[in-house]
């Protein structure tokens, strides 16, 4: 595995969006992540997989440096975007964020209006300079979402009287309305029912085209559906790092062999 | 046959349960729902005595208080003698103002006699002694009137005089003639003529609206005392509260809940302010006295100091319902409005603010609510200022100048001697208890209305 991740760091490194060297993570006495390296390529999907508690959704957290606003968390090592160090302490989160964007685990539109839940990220980031800016914006944003069709009748209705599906969609459309270069998705469809969670998955893909994609997920069927990297997790460990294809037919730890039949997890 | 009557249950039709059965309750089934209904009945016995003191509060406090809302009037026609008011008879208000009360008082005396003589009522009761029926206060109110219309001097005009507190409390049932045995201020022979005057109209119950409005009066005139001042005290006090507690006790519980690093140091201030909020009033009292009074020099008895005492007790209540509504908004707002990238404080504002609202408006007004009926700082500062003016001069008078406040009016009222002032405490209990159930009930609708669930 380290063999095949220093040869990719050192073929293609412009391809690489995110680049995590030796980032350990720390919830005050626990040590949380070890010492992890993985490259994210841009406009490809990568699954982060693993058990229950091994880390996955907080090495996500990292990306985005959402950690912070956890008092106990503390961050080693480097993690860079577009070759800059996130953790670089002239970087702010609050632009960061608006960069790397996060969809959540349960759906978490703003008691708002529809519109205004889309609306919100392009004003606070003054993107638009006028009304039918705005408008442009949010519409393309719903539209990226997969979920324009749906609500484009009733764009001043609460957001949070959608269905789970329909929250999440407008979710993610608020995060892709600010522009971001990073999605981070953070099991975004542990609480969707299955055709709800077709249609993310579906939109997953599409997001491909302009995004460079991060999904933490619990099921590996969906990692194997909708990523094209898949990294396993074990315990705050990266055990495995590859294409989707080859850790699930031919991993070469035994661990992730274990996981991906199921005899741990 | 008779084998059936000795068993009943082995009759056709009639299977004995077998043992298991879910028809049949075992021991431990029957003690536990045993227990369940005892328990329940505790509860409703708990409730029922609950309803019972509530009941009784609210009986008492209406019965005894509602007299204060009624006040005997006497209506007389009184003659407004030139030879009097305006010797020289030029009108110069200058001159009309040199008459004092004293000299309106054998006015007042003349015009009840002459009523009495002119409803051929006879009467043992001297003229010089007549206007102990009135008020005390008859003559200023006559004096003021003459010196609001001079022009009327030499004409007749009818008025409507309160009559003193004990012909009120004669009406009202708390006077008798047993009771006034060794009154001085009232005689049996002076009662007669008040019941002669009742039956002839001139002395009747009648709304009291200046027991709302109204000032407070001296010792002599219970029945002109009224809470309109002390109620503009309370409000002034009340805005000072507001003021102060609600920006600094908002701001308070944002910093420590939102922002601040969770430390030893908040820890002892979050123990600290839980502390503070079960701090006896008093405490509070004496410590605006040390401070606000004797080291920066405030003035006494100023709704402005009250104010600042009740602010400080009142914070403890506002920052503690203010962490809890801001808790309550799920963390999943915060993360959403982070995760497109909003500042914290954009977070907090934006988002978290508006849906913690309506429990920071809640706890604000039940905070106010309380420091609305706080007594003992207040006298502890002096919040007992005796003012006799009215309306408008009792509002110009503004922050510094000494005031009261509805409790401590209450507190005043029920020291005095004269039961005349015990009626009027109740009535101002009524008072301040529309005030507070107000305050509450709209807590309660402010909850109700903005209350989100997510």
């Amino acid at each position: 595995m380290n063999q095949m991740t220093s040869v990719e760091k050192t073929v293609s490194t412009e391809a690489n969006k995110i680049t995590a060297e030796g980032v350990q993570v720390y919830y005050g006495d626990t040590h949380a992540i070890k010492d992890v390296n993985v490259q994210i390529e841009d406009k490809t999907v990568t699954a982060f997989i693993g058990p229950s508690g091994c880390g996955k959704s907080t090495f996500l957290r990292c990306l985005n440096r959402m950690n912070d606003t956890i008092d106990i968390c503390r961050v080693e090592g480097q993690i860079l975007l577009d070759g800059e160090n996130i953790y670089d302490r002239k970087v702010d989160p609050v632009q960061l964020r608006a960069k790397v964007g996060m969809v959540f685990q349960k759906p978490n539109p703003f008691p708002k209006s529809i519109y205004d839940n889309v609306a919100y990220g392009p004003r606070i980031h003054g993107l638009a300079r006028n009304k039918a800016e705005l408008d442009e914006i949010v519409e393309k944003a719903l539209r990226r979402g997969a979920i324009w069709n749906e609500v484009k009748d009733r764009l001043h209705a609460p957001g949070t009287g959608l269905s789970g599906g329909q929250q999440q969609r407008l979710c993610i459309a608020r995060a892709v309305a600010t522009e971001p270069e990073v999605l981070l998705m953070d099991e975004p469809c542990s609480a969707l029912d299955p055709i709800a969670t077709a249609q993310v998955e579906e939109l997953i893909d599409e997001l491909r085209q302009n995004y460079s994609v991060v999904i933490v997920t619990h099921s590996m069927q969906q990692a194997a559906r909708v990523s094209q990297k898949t990294a396993f997790f074990h315990l705050g460990n990266l055990v495995e790092f590859g294409e989707t294809g080859q850790i699930f037919t031919n991993p070469t730890d035994p661990r992730t062999e274990s996981y991906i039949t199921g005899r741990i997890g | 046959m008779t084998d059936l009557t000795q068993n009943p249950a082995s009759a056709p039709g009639q299977v004995p349960p077998r043992h298991g059965s879910l028809l049949t309750q075992g021991a431990r089934t029957k003690r536990r729902n045993a227990a369940e209904k005892r328990f329940q009945l505790y509860g409703m016995i708990a409730i029922g005595i609950g309803l019972l003191m509530l009941v009784i509060l609210v009986t008492t406090i209406v019965s005894r208080g509602i007299g204060a809302y009624q006040q005997t009037f006497v209506t007389l026609n009184v003659e407004l003698l030139e030879s009097k008011l305006d010797k020289n008879g030029n009108r110069d208000l200058e001159e009309i103002k040199k008459v004092s009360t004293f000299g309106y008082a054998p006015l007042v005396k003349t015009a009840l006699a002459d009523a009495v003589a002119g409803y051929g009522i006879d009467t043992s009761v001297p003229t010089k002694d007549m206007d102990d029926l009135l008020s005390k206060g008859a003559v200023a109110q006559l004096r003021d009137y003459v010196i609001e219309n001079p022009d009327q001097i030499g004409q007749t005009v009818s008025f409507e005089f309160l009559a003193s507190s004990r012909v009120d409390g004669y009406l009202k049932g708390r006077v008798s003639r047993e009771s006034i045995a060794n009154d001085k201020s009232i005689s049996a022979e002076q009662l007669d003529l008040v019941d002669e005057l009742i039956e002839q109209g001139a002395i009747r119950k009648q709304f009291n609206l200046s027991f709302i409005t109204g000032a407070d009066a001296s010792d002599q005139r219970p029945e002109a005392a009224g809470m309109g001042v002390s109620m503009v005290g309370s409000l002034f006090m009340m805005l000072v509260v507001l003021v102060l507690s609600l920006p600094i006790g908002v701001a308070a519980s944002i910093y420590l809940e939102e922002f601040a690093r969770k430390s030893w140091l908040t820890d002892v201030i979050e123990v600290n302010i839980s502390n503070l909020a079960a701090v006896p009033s008093i405490v509070f009292g004496i410590l605006g006295l040390a401070v606000f009074i004797n080291y920066m020099h405030l003035p006494m008895s100023a709704p402005l100091v009250g104010g600042l005492v009740l602010t400080l007790m009142t914070l403890p209540t506002i920052i503690i319902s203010t962490r809890a509504s801001l808790k309550a908004v799920p963390p999943s707002i915060r993360d959403a409005a982070l995760g497109v990238g909003a500042s914290k404080m954009q977070a907090v504002f934006h988002h978290v603010l508006p849906l913690a609202a309506p429990g920071i408006l809640t706890g604000t007004i039940i905070g106010l609510a309380q420091a609305l009926g706080e007594t003992a700082p207040l006298l502890l500062i002096g919040m007992v200022g005796f003012i006799a003016s009215n309306a408008p001069d009792s509002i110009a008078s503004g922050l510094l100048a000494p005031n009261s406040a509805m409790p401590a009016q209450i507190y005043e009222w029920a020291k005095r001697a004269d039961p005349a002032f015990y009626e009027r405490a109740w009535g101002g209990i009524i008072i301040l208890l529309v005030f507070l159930v107000t305050m509450n009930t709209v807590a309660v609708i402010l909850r109700r209305r903005f209350e989100r669930r997510w």
